[in-house]
């Protein structure tokens, strides 16, 4: 694996647009190639060593190039996305849409990111050592077929509209999530280690959410049915199981209902 | 003799009233009576004029004083803003004709800008519930033939919307509901008893910010499942009632304002408020209606839906690429976030309207206003452009609250040598195209003179 290392030396006035960071993109390139590669600030279409200075060359396939980035990275769109393979480490914050529409390879932020992260993600790895804004694995306006697969971990809180639309995959927050988690969801998983404030499950067709502290303001369309034991992320605990979201449409399997489940930890 | 102008369309609320009887003196100067409009509607009219209007462009001094400009030296000094900002904001478009909607997309386009419009602080959320959700609607023509059963939720026509009630909803006889009120059936949803709400026939104050959780327990009970015994502060035989009588009507509207669109959620509430039509569709006729406030605030969304894709927060910067999301390319966002180094703001007041670290925010870069009036967003300005009023001095399309177009008129004329918005706009598009090429030319000169030589 080869490493290109990032670091921003000349931050953005504004805020700048760095869809083509990704592996896949630095793939082949050598460093001096990697630092001609476009980035926009609004309008400006400007090559990305007019900010960040650029150590040493890409590997020949995406699986096998690293990119760090370094320096103050909290005005930086869009890293990752769409990435395929290969890894990138973000040593501080960073901004929207990391990881977005990713299709594999891991994306590790040691700080905060803002919203819209993972959107539509479809497989890979995005680990976030801070918080997240919100929209964390949601669908993209419009689209009804969000988040397919992959895996998201935010070691502390997430805001509002988690998992919206999700088809697939897995989300575990830390912390505690804002209102509205995995709206309209059609599978997947969301975990939240700390409490929920509402609106989990709304307009939930399929799909599992585990919440192991409260959820502030549980929605009527919601029914209890029983108790579960299960191992979730490690943890082997007791839940309350309900199901739902009971004012919506939902698919029949064998001649039965199937349902959107929530677990809250006993 | 005084004449006397009919038929003509009210430039003030999504109401789009087009009935109304203007008076306009001898000379066609002065306007002397208004028929048929409300409180409101009236005071656009005479306002135009009565009061003090601007009639040059005005640009700020070092001084903070204002001086009055020629319009060339403003479109100039606008058409710079736009050519040299990495990403200016264009907003505003609530009071306006669709053609200057249109010629403003063109510049937004030109200059890479973003483009927003009113719908960003006002019916947005109602636009991402649509793309998300669809949108079982109708017109209101349908719903004063059709409508036995009428909701307004956190919405106060009698306040915001003056003749909604009595032109289409409440009180009108229609082709089958010839008892007009009496055959009607109203329910107000709303946490603040309104003056709306007392005429309503069913009343549930709605604990504030629980709307999501109410339409979610409407919708449990539509479909046979048991509900807690309160819910958002409504007790439940109250809801078994309420979807009992939407169950039964023949036709039935929601009607919801900002109440909804913009308590906590926002978009998801007027999602399951969706859901919750379709849903009733299993039983009787059920449609939605968004009330729309300013007269043209669909406007844009139609314009600019039909040139790019999305009807607001597009992002054009790319401009071969229109992007939009809410959130990232809505306005107060690009603002608070610092995103955005040019402000226009058009035919609205977001000196007023923005929350002030917003405005703040925005004042740290030149702002430039095009309104007819005064305004609180004119007076901070580093230069205001007057234009028109349209539906007053100047004709154009006008879409409704239930996306009808319909065709305004004129009936003065604008103060002398006030242009309209769309003239304005094409004047400042003309100008960038020339300093486009003024620079392309100089790019010419500078690799000449490297000895490549110029293409032509
Ligand atoms: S209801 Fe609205 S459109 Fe009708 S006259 Fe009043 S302000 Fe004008």
């Amino acid at each position: 694996m080869k490493t290109v290392t990032l670091t921003m030396t000349n931050p953005p006035e504004l805020y700048l647009e760095g869809q083509n960071i990704t592996p896949d993109a630095f793939a082949g390139k050598t460093a001096a190639e990697i630092a001609a590669i476009d980035v926009w600030e609004g309008k400006l279409k400007s090559p990305l060593g007019k900010y960040f200075t650029v150590e040493g060359n890409g590997g020949a396939t995406a699986a096998e190039t690293r990119i760090i980035l370094r320096g103050d990275c909290s005005r930086l769109k869009r890293v990752g996305q769409q990435m395929t393979a290969g890894e990138i480490v973000i040593e501080g914050d960073a901004d929207m849409y990391i990881g977005g529409w990713m299709k594999g390879g891991k994306i590790h932020v040691k700080g905060n990111v803002d919203s819209f992260c993972g959107l539509a993600m479809e497989g890979g790895e995005l680990i976030i050592d801070g918080k997240a804004g919100h929209h964390l694995g949601s669908s993209p306006r419009g689209e009804w077929r969000g988040m397919q697969g992959g895996l998201i971990r935010v070691a502390g809180s997430a805001g509002n509209d988690t998992a919206t639309f999700m088809n697939g995959g897995t989300i575990i927050i830390g912390g505690d999530a804002d209102i509205h988690v995995s709206t309209h969801a059609e599978g997947g998983t969301v975990i939240i280690k700390g409490n929920a404030k509402g609106r989990v499950g709304g307009q939930m067709v399929k799909g599992d959410i585990y919440v192991f502290g409260q959820i502030e303001n549980p929605l009527p369309g919601f029914k209890q049915v029983g108790e579960v034991e299960q191992e979730v992320d490690g943890v082997k605990a007791r839940f309350i199981h309900y199901i739902g979201d009971l004012g919506e449409r939902h698919p029949v399997s064998k001649g039965k209902p199937v349902y959107g489940n929530i677990y809250t930890r006993i | 003799m005084p004449k006397r102008i009919e038929n003509v369309g009210c430039p003030y609320c999504g109401v789009c009233c087009d009935d109304l009887v203007v008076t306009v003196s001898d000379d066609g100067k002065k306007i002397l009576e208004v028929e048929n409009a409300c409180a409101i509607g009236n005071q656009i009219y005479h306002h135009a004029t009565e009061s003090e209007r601007v009639r040059l462009p005005r640009l700020r001094q070092p001084d903070g004083t204002y001086k009055e400009i020629s319009y060339d030296e403003a479109i100039d000094y606008a058409a710079r803003v736009l050519y040299n900002a990495k990403k200016p904001l264009i907003y505003g478009f609530g009071s306006t004709n669709c053609e200057g909607m249109a010629a403003a997309a063109k510049v937004g386009e030109k200059a890479g800008a973003i483009l927003d419009n009113c719908a960003s602080i006002c019916h947005g959320s109602s636009l991402l519930a649509i793309f998300d959700n669809g949108y079982p609607s109708c017109t209101l023509g349908e719903v004063k033939n059709r409508a036995d059963v009428i909701l307004y939720w956190g919405a106060n026509p009698a306040h915001a919307h003056p003749r909604h009630m009595s032109r289409y909803s409440i009180f009108p006889r229609g082709f089958f509901t010839g008892k007009g009120h009496k055959s009607r059936k109203i329910i107000v949803i709303d946490p603040r008893y309104t003056d709306t709400a007392r005429v309503a026939d069913i009343y549930l104050q709605v604990k504030q910010g629980y709307d999501y959780d109410l339409f979610n327990a409407f919708r449990t009970v539509a479909r046979g499942h048991e509900i807690p015994e309160e819910v958002a502060g409504i007790k439940r035989e109250k809801i078994l009632e309420v979807v009992e009588i939407m169950k039964n009507a023949r036709f039935g509207t929601i009607f919801y304002g900002m109440g909804l669109c913009h308590t906590d959620g926002r978009n998801h509430n007027i999602d399951i408020a969706i859901s919750l039509t379709r849903d009733l569709n299993d039983f009787t006729k059920w449609t939605i209606m968004a009330m729309r406030g300013h007269y043209n605030i669909t406007g844009p969304n139609q314009v600019w839906s039909w040139q790019y894709g999305f009807p607001y927060c597009l992002d054009l910067s790319k401009r071969d690429i229109a992007h939009m999301n809410p959130g990232e390319t809505s306005s107060i966002d690009l603002a608070m976030r610092g995103e955005i180094d040019a402000f226009f703001n058009v035919a609205t007041d977001a000196g007023a309207h923005f929350p002030i670290e917003a405005v703040k925010e925005l004042r740290k870069h030149p702002w430039i206003t095009i309104d007819p009036n005064i305004c609180m967003a004119s007076e901070i300005s580093d230069l205001h452009i007057p234009v028109g009023i349209v539906g007053v001095e100047v004709p154009g399309i006008v879409y409704r609250m239930d996306n009808v177009p319909v065709q305004y008129r004129k009936v003065i004329d604008p103060p002398e040598g006030v242009i309209s918005d769309e003239e304005l706009f094409e004047r400042i598009y003309q100008r960038l195209c020339e300093l486009e090429a003024e620079d392309a030319a100089k790019e010419r000169v500078k690799t000449t003179a490297e000895g490549i030589p110029a293409e032509d």
